[in-house]
This record gives structure tokens, C-alpha cells and sequence, in this order.
């Protein structure tokens, strides 16, 4: 019998165990919609904007690990999804987005709703198709999901034009692939490896500097076991939060612009730096040749040979799997008599402390204005820091960062390589459809959350109890804070004027709205919301308006220079 | 410094979009690329020169080894290489000119492959700066019109660039 390439399409997500496509319907994709109705295994959810429908699977697969699916149409259906799909791409999300095109014959001639998918999609995904026959319909998802999810994971986009959802062909979803251009090394050398365990026994001031790799490739345990035999400090990028117990005294917190002094003094001073699934961006180690002033040898373990020795030279590279290589490293080392440089590793660890007894996230707790960071802290409580934490861009996302500790992988979901404003809430929507009984919060400002506000909708249509933690400074607070410290307070269109009141906003979508103005009343509201199991709840905390995110590294400065709050 | 980058890919449409996109995107330069189809057809041979410090190039093999349909990448000038290129020039052929334009086409062991009463097309092989030393040799009034190839190159002896 043959099948229709809508039909194709959708037995394709079947055969590939997806449980969620976001999407939103248009022309070019109405047969593969008629095909969405005619079955229940994939459960679709409509999305009120295509930038959503990709952060909603972004934000599904990066809770789950699984390939995130989004569906979209032709023209500005794709277009609106490129935001998402950057935004995926920045941070290595498996993802596969079918858009619908214009027929092949309409293609290129100017068509109503017709854009080259491919060629703007270029740039930021993994890969990209432009299915012409229906007959490779089937191979090139199957190919897609491949790619989306082994190696480095990125997004896939397949395009497929509106005429090849009606041509039939016989349906035989292939069991494999084989591509001969593409075969990503997982293995790590074992020589490399070899030389990386001795490097890191004779280090008198050794380090762990973990990434987003250590996430992407399941590799938390394997982590935690290699420091611990070790028994040395590690630090976490904004992309690696929970890959590492952060309540762990061996974890010194985030470091980078907004890192913990400690973890950013530390990465500056030790001999012997092991970089595992992390890629020295700007924002980790500021700038380079300020870093390189200090004499380190590193060992980078990254399953992209591209994200070696890009920004940093690096003297043992290791191409791999993260967990594969860490667990190779971790036999070695059980194996070996070597204990380290047991005395300076004491003397490495004073040194620690002392820049930790510095206590650089210390707040005024008796403030009168409610602090960012008091609300932060009073929601780890109140989740018992269990939560699946989604968030926006700017100053709230690293507060959240900072003071919400997290203890497991997968927990922390937030836009780090692309910070794209917009992201918190339909992300949440996609962690709360995989995990329906957890606790799901979406910490945001006021400016990033009317950039995807519509997904209030959404999430009253699907019944998604989301909590949104509004920290509500009246600004657009990053870029408040780089005018004040950098721009003589010229503070150049980043006021929030004429906002909305978000508590009856809240309430006109059908959901439940909070404000809360006071320090007193923070812990309660947090409680109620929380309780309210079966309802979304928005609560507009006011913040005091002239809070910055501290410690911070300035821009061209390097890491141990970073401006302290106490400093001030 | 310059290097001759020979890529293997899926002879696929998109595949040079990829690869030319990839130099925009991420700042590299490109002297100039040749690509065609190999003896197998499902597979095309590109030669990319570029310029850059050491660094550089070793992130240009990396992203292009990165790329989904490119199979294999060397850079050939890590040994010993030929490069050639092809050139065509149409130059003014009339009175004195003609012998002239003839005798300077034999020196540099080109061909004149197409005459007309006032001009001759002359076809040159060579590396880049034989090339350009045939330009600069002869006056530049003369030269009404050259196109090139760019380089494309191949290692020598052994050396084998092959699935």
C-alpha cells in the first residue's frame, strides 16, 4: 500500500517515539495537519506563535534529552521559528522542525508564503533538508533525528513542500543510517586519556571546569565520581548547572561574567585545568589574553573537534563522548598508587576557602524593597531546590543562576549561547507537558515575559500549572546595569513604561495573578502558588529597581578582575 | 600564510552554499574555490585557497570536517603539493600585436585557441604566479578581457585524497 508524504511524515514521528509535536498549522503544511487528526499517537500542541512552538520543544528536550519536534508552515511560520531554532543551534539541543514549502513547482518564483527555509536556516542549524521526492521523505527524517541526536546535537530542519505531502509512495521507515560523511568520533584516544590522568595527578592546583557537554551526554554521574576521587574543586558554566551537585563544598558555584569569585579565581590560578564538554566562550573566561597570562596546562575533553583549541590552546584535546572519556579516566585512576599532590592540594584548598569566605552573593536580607536574589533564594526553599527552573534573559536569569542551587542535571533551562528574551515561558510549557507532576517555574522579568506572553493561552488550552516568577524592576535590567556601569547612567530606552497590570493580565487568559510589593510577604506567596497545583500562577514580585548582578568580569577584562558588590 | 584546502563532499545541491556560507559566517577569507564532480559522481572535489595564521586554518579544517555532507578535508599543504590553475586571456591581436602576442603566449607555454582578425584567446596552466607573471609581462592595453579558474591542487606521489 502506499502512503501519502503527509501521511509519511507523521508515521515517521510515530516510528521515532515522539510524543509531542508544537506546532502551528498554515497552507503549506494542511496534509500533514489532515494526517496530525486522523491519529493520536503524536500528541500535537498548538502553540500561539512559531518561536514558541520551537522554544516549547527545546525546552522538551533539553528536561528529557530526547530529539524536541516542531511543525510549522511555510514563510513566516519558518521565519518565526528561526528565532528558536538559533537558540537551539547556540546551545547544541537535539531538535528535529519539519516546515512546510511552497510546491516544488511554485519554488523560487516569488510564491504567496514562500521563503528559502534552507538557505536562512543555514547558518544556525546542524543540518538541513529540502525533501524533493517523496520517496526520500522517509530516509531524510529518519537521517534528521540521526544527526539531531548523535555527536555534538543541534537542530535539523526538513523542509517539505506542499505537493510531495500529497505524492504516494510505499512507507518502510529505515532501522539505520550510515552516512559516510558524517560518523562523529565518540571514543577518546586512550593515549590522550593516559596522558590527561598523569597531568591531572601531578597538579598542585588542579580544577574542573564542567559545560553543557556534561548535560548533553548524561554524564553527571560519571563527573561526580571522577572529583570526588580526585577530591578536587570544580565550577559549573551557566550551561553545566546541575551536572555537578552545586550544594556539593567541592562545587564552587557558576563561574564567568556573572560567576562566583571563587570559581573565577580558581580558574584563573591553577596549573592544571580539566575542561570537560565546555568551549572557553566570552562569557566563561573573558578576555583570552588576560587568561593566558597565567601559566596552565589544560586538558579539553569535547566531542566537537571544532570547539578545541577555538578560543584557547589547549595541550591534551581529547575527542569523545564526555562520559566515555571521564570513565576511561576514572579506571585509570582507581587503578593508580598515585594519590596526588596530597600537601599542596591542602594548601590549593586554603587558598579556596579563603576566596569563599569573601561569601561574593551575600545580599542585604533586611532590605524594605523586596532583593532579587531574596526571592531566588526563597524559592529554592520553598521547591526544596527540586524544581524544574525554566528562565528569560537578563539580570533574573542570573540571579537564578546564582542562587537557585541545583543539585540534579536537566534542571536548569535557560538560553545561554543565544540569550533569546522569550524563551522562559514556552520553554516551561514543553518541560511541564514531559513532566506533568513536577514543579515547573519560569523565572522572568517584566521585559522578557511580554516577548512570548501569548503562550498564556496555550497553557490555559493544555492545563500547564506553571509558576511564573516575575522579578519586576521597572527595567530592562541587564542593560540598565551595562548603562550604569559603562554608559554614565544614561539609562537609553531600557524603562519598562506602560506595563500592563500582569496580575489581571494573568487573569484575563484564566489564570491566577499575584503581585507582591513587600519582603514579608514573598515566602507566602511562593507557598499559595505552590499549592495551587492545578493553576497557573503569575507573580509579579516588585524588585528593587536599582539592583545589579554582582560579582561581574566587564567586558575585555579578565576573569579575576571581576567588579564585587562590597566594592561599591 | 596561504593554503591550499582540498575538501571532498556529497556532490548534493547546497553542499558549495554550505561551505561558502560557513567562510562568510565565521570571517575566514577565500582566495578562490574551484569545485567539480569527481570519477564518482555522488561526489565533488573542491580546492578552497585561503589565508590565515596557523589557528585559523586549523579551525577551517575542523568547521569544514564539521559540516554534514563534506567527507573528507586536507589541508595540502601540510607535505609536498601541485597546484594549477587556468587561465583565459583575450588579447588585442592587430598589427604589431600580433606577433607580438604570439611569441609572448609560446614563452609561458600557452596556446592560442581562438583567432579572430583582431584578437587571440590565449590558454594558460600554470600555478598563480606564473599566471600572473604572463599579465604582468605583457602590456596592459592589450588585455581585453581574463578569467581563471582559481587553483585547484593535489599532493604528490602517494599521497591520496580518496574515500
Amino acid at each position: 500500500m502506499e502512503l501519502s508524504g503527509a501521511e509519511i511524515t507523521v508515521r515517521c514521528l510515530q516510528e521515532e517515539g515522539v510524543e509531542f509535536a508544537f506546532g502551528y498549522p498554515g497552507g503549506a503544511v494542511l496534509y500533514i495537519y489532515d494526517e496530525i487528526f486522523k491519529q493520536n499517537k503524536v500528541k500535537h500542541v498548538l502553540v500561539r506563535h512559531e518561536q514558541a512552538a520551537v522554544h516549547a520543544a527545546d525546552g522538551y528536550a533539553r528536561a528529557t534529552g530526547r530529539v524536541g519536534v516542531a511543525l510549522v508552515t511555510s514563510g513566516p511560520g519558518a521565519t518565526n521559528a528561526v528565532t528558536g531554532i538559533a537558540t537551539a543551534y547556540m546551545d547544541s539541543i537535539p531538535m528535529v522542525i519539519i516546515s512546510g514549502q511552497v510546491p516544488t513547482a511554485a519554488i523560487g518564483l516569488d510564491a504567496f508564503q514562500e521563503v528559502d527555509m534552507v538557505g536562512i536556516t543555514r547558518p544556525c542549524v546542524k543540518h538541513n533538508f529540502l525533501v524533493k521526492d517523496v520517496r526520500e521523505l522517509a530516509s531524510t527524517i529518519k537521517k534528521a533525528f540521526h544527526i539531531a541526536a548523535t555527536g555534538r546535537p543541534g537542530p535539523v530542519v526538513v523542509d517539505i513542500p506542499k505537493d510531495v505531502t500529497t505524492h504516494l509512495t510505499k512507507f518502510e521507515y529505515p532501522k539505520s543510517v550510515s552516512l559516510r560523511s558524517y560518523s562523529p568520533v565518540t571514543k577518546g584516544h586512550p593515549m590522550q586519556i593516559k596522558k590527561a590522568v598523569k597531568l591531572l595527578l601531578s597538579a598542585k592546583r588542579p580544577f574542573v571546569y564542567s559545560g553543557g557537554g556534561v548535560i548533553l551526554s548524561e554524564s553527571s554521574n560519571a563527573l561526580i565520581k571522577l572529583v570526588k576521587q580526585l577530591g578536587i574543586p570544580c565550577t559549573s558554566t551557566l550551561m553545566g548547572l546541575g551536572g555537578y551537585p552545586e550544594t556539593d563544598r567541592q562545587h564552587l558555584g557558576m563561574l564567568g561574567m556573572h560567576g562566583t569569585y571563587e570559581a573565577n579565581m580558581a580558574m584563573q590560578h591553577c596549573d592544571v585545568l580539566l575542561a570537560v564538554g565546555a568551549r572557553f566562550d566570552d562569557r566563561v573566561i573573558g578576555n583570552t589574553e588576560h587568561f593566558k597570562q597565567e601559566k596552565r596546562q589544560i586538558i579539553h575533553i569535547d566531542i566537537d573537534p571544532s570547539s578545541i583549541s577555538k578560543r584557547v590552546k589547549v595541550d591534551v584535546p581529547i575527542v569523545g563522548d564526555v562520559g566515555q572519556v571521564l570513565g576511561e579516566m576514572l579506571k585509570l585512576l582507581q587503578a593508580s598508587k598515585d594519590k596526588g599532590e596530597q600537601t599542596a592540594l591542602k594548601a590549593w584548598w586554603a587558598q579556596i576557602e579563603l576566596w569563599r569566605s569573601k561569601n561574593c552573593l551575600n545580599f542585604d536580607r533586611s532590605s524594605k524593597i523586596i532583593k532579587p536574589q531574596f526571592v531566588i533564594e526563597k524559592l529554592y526553599e520553598v521547591t526544596k531546590g527540586d524544581a524544574y527552573i525554566t528562565s528569560d534573559v537578563g539580570q533574573h536569569q542570573m540571579w537564578a543562576a546564582q542562587y537557585y542551587k541545583f543539585d540534579k542535571p536537566r534542571r536548569w533551562i535557560n538560553s545561554g549561547g543565544l540569550g533569546t528574551m522569550g524563551f522562559g515561558l514556552p520553554s516551561a510549557m514543553g518541560v511541564k507537558m514531559a513532566f506533568p507532576k513536577a514543579n515547573v517555574a519560569c523565572i522572568t522579568g517584566e521585559a522578557s515575559i511580554q516577548m512570548c506572553i501569548q503562550e498564556l493561552s496555550t497553557c490555559k488550552q493544555y492545563h500547564l500549572p506553571i509558576k511564573i516568577i516575575t522579578l519586576n524592576n521597572r527595567y530592562m535590567g541587564m542593560v540598565r546595569q551595562w548603562q550604569q556601569f559603562f554608559h554614565g547612567n544614561r539609562y537609553s530606552e531600557s524603562y519598562m513604561d506602560a506595563l500592563p497590570d500582569f496580575v489581571k493580565l494573568a487573569e484575563a487568559y484564566g489564570h491566577v495573578g499575584m503581585r507582591i510589593d513587600k519582603p514579608a510577604d514573598v515566602e507566602g506567596a511562593l507557598k499559595e502558588a505552590f499549592k495551587l497545583k492545578e493553576k497557573l500562577v503569575f507573580l509579579d514580585f516588585m524588585t528593587d529597581q536599582s539592583e545589579n548582578v554582582y560579582p561581574m568580569v566587564p567586558g575585555g577584562k579578565g576573569l579575576s578582575e571581576m567588579i564585587l558588590a562590597e566594592d561599591l | 600564510m596561504r593554503h591550499n584546502i582540498s575538501v571532498l563532499l556529497e556532490n548534493e545541491a547546497g553542499a558549495l552554499s554550505r561551505v561558502s556560507g560557513l567562510f562568510s559566517a565565521r570571517g575566514y577569507n577565500i582566495e578562490s574555490l574551484t569545485v567539480a564532480p569527481t570519477e564518482d559522481p555522488s561526489m565533488s572535489r573542491m580546492t578552497i585557497v585561503t589565508r590565515g595564521s596557523e589557528e585559523v586554518i586549523e579551525q577551517i579544517v575542523k568547521q569544514l570536517n564539521k559540516l554534514i555532507e563534506v567527507v573528507k578535508v586536507v589541508d595540502l599543504n601540510e607535505g609536498a603539493h601541485i597546484e594549477r590553475e587556468l587561465m583565459l586571456v583575450k588579447v588585442k591581436a592587430e598589427g604589431a600585436w600580433r606577433e607580438e602576442m604570439k611569441r609572448m603566449s609560446d614563452i609561458f607555454r600557452g596556446r592560442i585557441i581562438d583567432v579572430a582578425d583582431g584578437t587571440y584567446t590565449i590558454e594558460l596552466t600554470g600555478n598563480g604566479s606564473k599566471l600572473d607573471a604572463f599579465l604582468e609581462a605583457i602590456d596592459p592595453s592589450v588585455i581585453l578581457e581574463t578569467v581563471r579558474t582559481g587553483a585547484c591542487g593535489i599532493g604528490r606521489g602517494e599521497r591520496v585524497l580518496k574515500v
